[in-house]
């Protein structure tokens, strides 16, 4: 009785169709063919963008730093496979707007042959600022598609005395089925990586949780975990956004992250089991974050599969080798269905926070014909966060961007329930996105606006100063000339 | 390669709903007590029916037509059709047609479309419609037919139909009488008491709904089954009518509890007049009621108290109409009062607090 008054733990979500059987039942496919070439861009990560340290023409070995990492922010980017950089310039990003960034081109010579990489023999002897350090330069970020650099957030843990470390297997998003399957095959590995983030933060404990629509893969990760009374691995409901961190630090811990926090704060931090996979690969082996596994999936998909990629394999090629139908293909998501971005082609590179590239058909996708909101409120009732998305919308429709702000816009975490629940199409997130972005548009233009003013009032202020003090001088110099004049005047009296 | 698509935003996948598959949702759920309530009053209300909801479609042409729209795609949603086919629910079943034109007139062109169409109106265009025919032709309104099935002696047979629709009643005492909150008024209006008032009162057949009411009020049976299949199906939620059954239940035991001879039971309560399809269909309008479910709480006790009230104190017998316009009326208020809290905000807004280790 008394739990029917306790706060809920979950809040909102919906239940999409799954559509993770065709892929989440095959082995990870290792024999992708070598791309001849690979476009590796410098931003792969929060924060701000690697630095280039390599010339077009230089040769370079898998596994050698291409740029490295600058400001606190950041992560270095390495060479996939050994090969010859044959261009540092601007290419299409793999985001919806395709808009030229700074990549790195490296033509590949099919030898694939390592750099010499330092292993230590008992890495629980490392300091654990020593763990970050070394995540930090394997250019490691969170794999769950945040991309945020994993050795800050490891800093930050170990500043903040973090007592719990949740491992986010919940891979809540449809279609996506890499996490499983990484799970499932390298359940040890993963493990090993919590130990190794455990150690790197000066944390006791862990716990790893994982929908209850996995259950080979929880078992394969209880079963790795048994071992180390540490780690605890839980299943926790299939219900999207499951894997929203904060959800599932509420869910796990029953705390609430306050808005403007980081988890961190409030003693808990959260990391992708990809990410775990990545720092045991870091750690154990010395190998930077070269590759990373990819879930290709949807309608127009021949022969869908998890795939382990090097970063800056192009989308068309993984097509190509995956048979995707390209008549078929109405759009191109990288990422889940929920929350993925849709791409206008697939000559776009993948990068770290590539979990998934589906290829869906048109009958997969919403129903794009838009209707008048009925009011029905599920939109309310699916809301993670606890917004009102239908009064935002509203208000963002007749232009109260602040009005919308006021009522939580700021707070919307794109997770895509209110538009995949309308039952009138509205397509909400965009609604949010836009008022975001122009809210964010706006703010800069007061701001340069403020700026300006600012600047033109200390110009005045200058020129006024000048002004004054010529006039001034200029004063002084007719009073001068004046008593010059009169004492000319009175030397010539006194001569005459 | 693939090139040239257009982007869009997520979610690039969505449940399958629609607003016309809401709207046939509810029509379906309404269709055991339409169907019953024809069967009961015959021809009649046949003809009533029809001439309700094809003039709603009707009206919602021109408004739509007026305003420069393609109208198919507009009536395809159901919208016009379910308000219509509400209205006609509610309505005294041999009512002459201009009744029905009139208030499908009213419902669709000052309850809707007046405000912007389908989502923007403020109150519910049924309950809009009826209580303004209630208020103007009170004599028509409140002109109750005596139960006579179909295909028995008593019914009228298809021209006889055809004249009490288009000419009116020749025989109105004979085939008419009042319903049981009606009669329960009058007689309490001449000192009677419950028990002799109730002396004929059967509680079973205004359960399944062998009285004399609106259209398709008085199956409390088939109403309530369907409103249950609803909620079931997640077209609606349980919050408005249980909040408001359970008020009016509330209200009218602890009346009748303090005096049996002048406040009548929960039962009878529950089983007369609109409540049912009040509290199922009515109430339950999407446009017109809260969007959060302590706010739909709140709107469904609102209207039960005011039912309660009304019924009890008020001149009218029936007051579901009234209590549904009134609480329209404050579900702008309700939902800027009651919103959901915000992640890591409390109630007010602000951010949590950081607990202390």
């Amino acid at each position: 009785m008394l739990s029917f008054f306790k706060k809920p733990l979950i809040r909102g979500g919906v239940h999409a169709e799954e559509h993770k059987a065709a892929t989440a039942t095959q082995a990870i496919v290792y024999n992708f063919p070598l791309p001849k070439k690979l476009y590796i861009p410098l931003q792969q990560h929060v924060g701000k963008p690697a630095e280039p340290l390599i010339r077009v023409g230089d040769k370079v070995l898998k596994g050698q730093l291409l740029a490295y990492s600058q400001g606190v922010i950041s992560a270095p980017v390495h060479a996939p496979s050994s090969g010859i950089i044959l261009d540092v310039n601007d290419y299409p990003a793999p985001h919806p707007s395709a808009l030229p960034i700074r990549m790195i081109v490296l033509e590949t010579d099919g030898k694939d042959k390592w750099i010499t990489t330092e292993v230590p023999i008992d890495p629980f002897l490392l300091e654990p600022e020593d763990i970050s350090l070394r995540v930090g330069a394997a250019g490691i970020v969170g794999l769950g598609g945040a991309t945020f650099p994993t050795a800050v957030k490891l800093n930050m843990g170990r500043d903040n005395h973090v007592d719990t470390l949740i491992i986010n297997g919940s891979e809540c998003e449809p279609y996506l089925s890499c996490d499983d399957r990484l799970m499932q095959e390298r359940a040890e590995e993963i493990i090993d990586g919590v130990r190794l983030m455990l150690h790197g933060m000066r944390s006791e404990k862990a716990v790893v949780a994982i929908e209850d629509n996995k259950p080979q893969a929880y078992l394969a990760m209880h079963t790795a975990a048994l071992p180390y009374p540490t780690i605890q691995v839980i299943q926790i409901p299939t219900r999207y956004p499951m894997g929203w961190d904060r959800q599932l630090i509420r869910y796990v811990t029953g705390k609430e992250v306050p808005v403007g926090c980081r988890s961190s704060e409030i003693g808990v931090t959260i990391h992708n089991v990809g990410t775990a996979y990545a720092v045991h690969k870091a750690i154990r082996h010395g190998q930077p974050l070269l590759s990373r596994v990819i879930t290709v999936a949807g309608g127009a998909v021949k022969r869908p599969m998890n795939i382990e990629v090097p970063l800056g394999t192009l989308i068309s090629e993984l097509f190509n080798f995956c048979e995707v139908n390209t008549e078929t293909t109405a759009r191109i998501v990288m990422g889940g269905p929920m929350m993925g971005e849709s791409l206008p082609h697939s000559g776009l590179p993948t990068v770290k926070a590539t979990s998934g590239i589906l290829a869906l058909t048109a009958s997969e996708l919403k129903n794009t014909e838009e209707q008048p909101c009925i009011r029905c409120a599920a939109c309310v009732s699916v809301c993670p966060a606890g917004l009102r998305p239908l009064d935002m919308a509203n208000n963002i429709r007749v232009n109260q961007l602040d009005a919308a702000v006021d009522i939580g816009l700021k707070d919307c975490i794109s997770c895509g329930c209110c538009s995949y629940i309308c039952p009138s199409n509205i397509p909400l997130v965009q609604y949010f996105k836009y008022a975001s972005g122009e809210v964010m548009a706006r703010q800069q233009a007061q701001h340069k606006a403020e700026q300006n003013k600012r600047l033109m009032d200390a110009r005045n202020a200058r020129m006024e100063r000048i002004a004054q003090q010529q006039r001034e001088e200029e004063q002084a110099r007719l009073a001068a000339k004046a008593e010059r004049e009169r004492l000319k005047a009175a030397e010539q009296e006194v001569v005459a | 390669m693939i090139t040239h698509l257009k982007p869009a935003s997520g979610a690039h996948v969505g449940a399958k709903s629609s607003v016309s598959f809401i709207m046939w949702q509810v029509m379906l759920a309404l269709l055991p007590a339409t169907v019953f309530g024809i069967w009961c009053f015959g021809w009649p209300a046949l003809n009533l029916f029809v001439i309700t909801v094809s003039s709603a479609v009707l009206f919602e042409v021109i408004c739509i037509r007026m305003a420069g729209r393609v109208a198919k795609p507009v009536i395809m949603d159901g919208s016009a059709m379910l308000t219509g086919w509400l209205l006609a629910m509610t309505l005294p079943p041999w009512s002459p047609w201009w009744i029905g034109v009139v208030g499908s007139g009213l419902a669709i062109i000052l309850g809707k479309q007046v405000y912007g169409g389908l989502g923007q109106n403020l109150f519910n265009p049924a309950m809009l419609a009826r209580v303004a025919l209630l208020i103007s032709f009170p004599i028509e309104m409140t002109t109750w037919s005596n139960v006579s099935p179909l295909f028995f002696s008593q019914s009228p047979g298809i021209t006889e139909s055809w004249h009490i629709t288009f000419m009116g009643l020749d025989n109105i005492d004979a085939v008419t009488g009042a319903t049981t909150l009606g009669y329960i008024k009058t007689e309490f209006s001449q000192n009677h008491l419950l028990a002799d008032i109730l002396k004929d009162y059967s509680g079973l057949l205004n359960f399944i709904g062998w009285t004399r009411g609106s259209l398709g009020e008085t199956s409390t049976l088939l109403l309530a089954l369907g409103g249950a299949w609803l909620i079931r199906r997640g077209i609606i939620q349980w919050y408005i009518p249980i909040s408001l059954l359970l008020t009016v239940t509330m209200f009218a035991s602890v009346f009748h509890m303090v005096d049996n001879q002048h406040y009548i039971s929960p039962m009878i309560h529950l089983n007369s007049g609109a409540m049912m399809c009040v509290a199922f269909f009515i109430a339950t309008d999407y446009v017109t009621s809260p969007n959060t479910p302590t706010g739909q709480i709140v709107f469904g006790a609102g209207c039960g108290l005011l039912i309660f009230v009304i019924r009890t104190w008020g001149s009218y017998p029936e007051g579901a109409g009234f209590a549904v316009l009134l609480m329209n009326a404050a579900t702008p208020l309700i939902d800027h009062y009651i919103r959901p809290r915000i992640y890591g905000r409390d109630r007010k807004g602000r951010p949590l607090e950081i607990p202390k280790p």
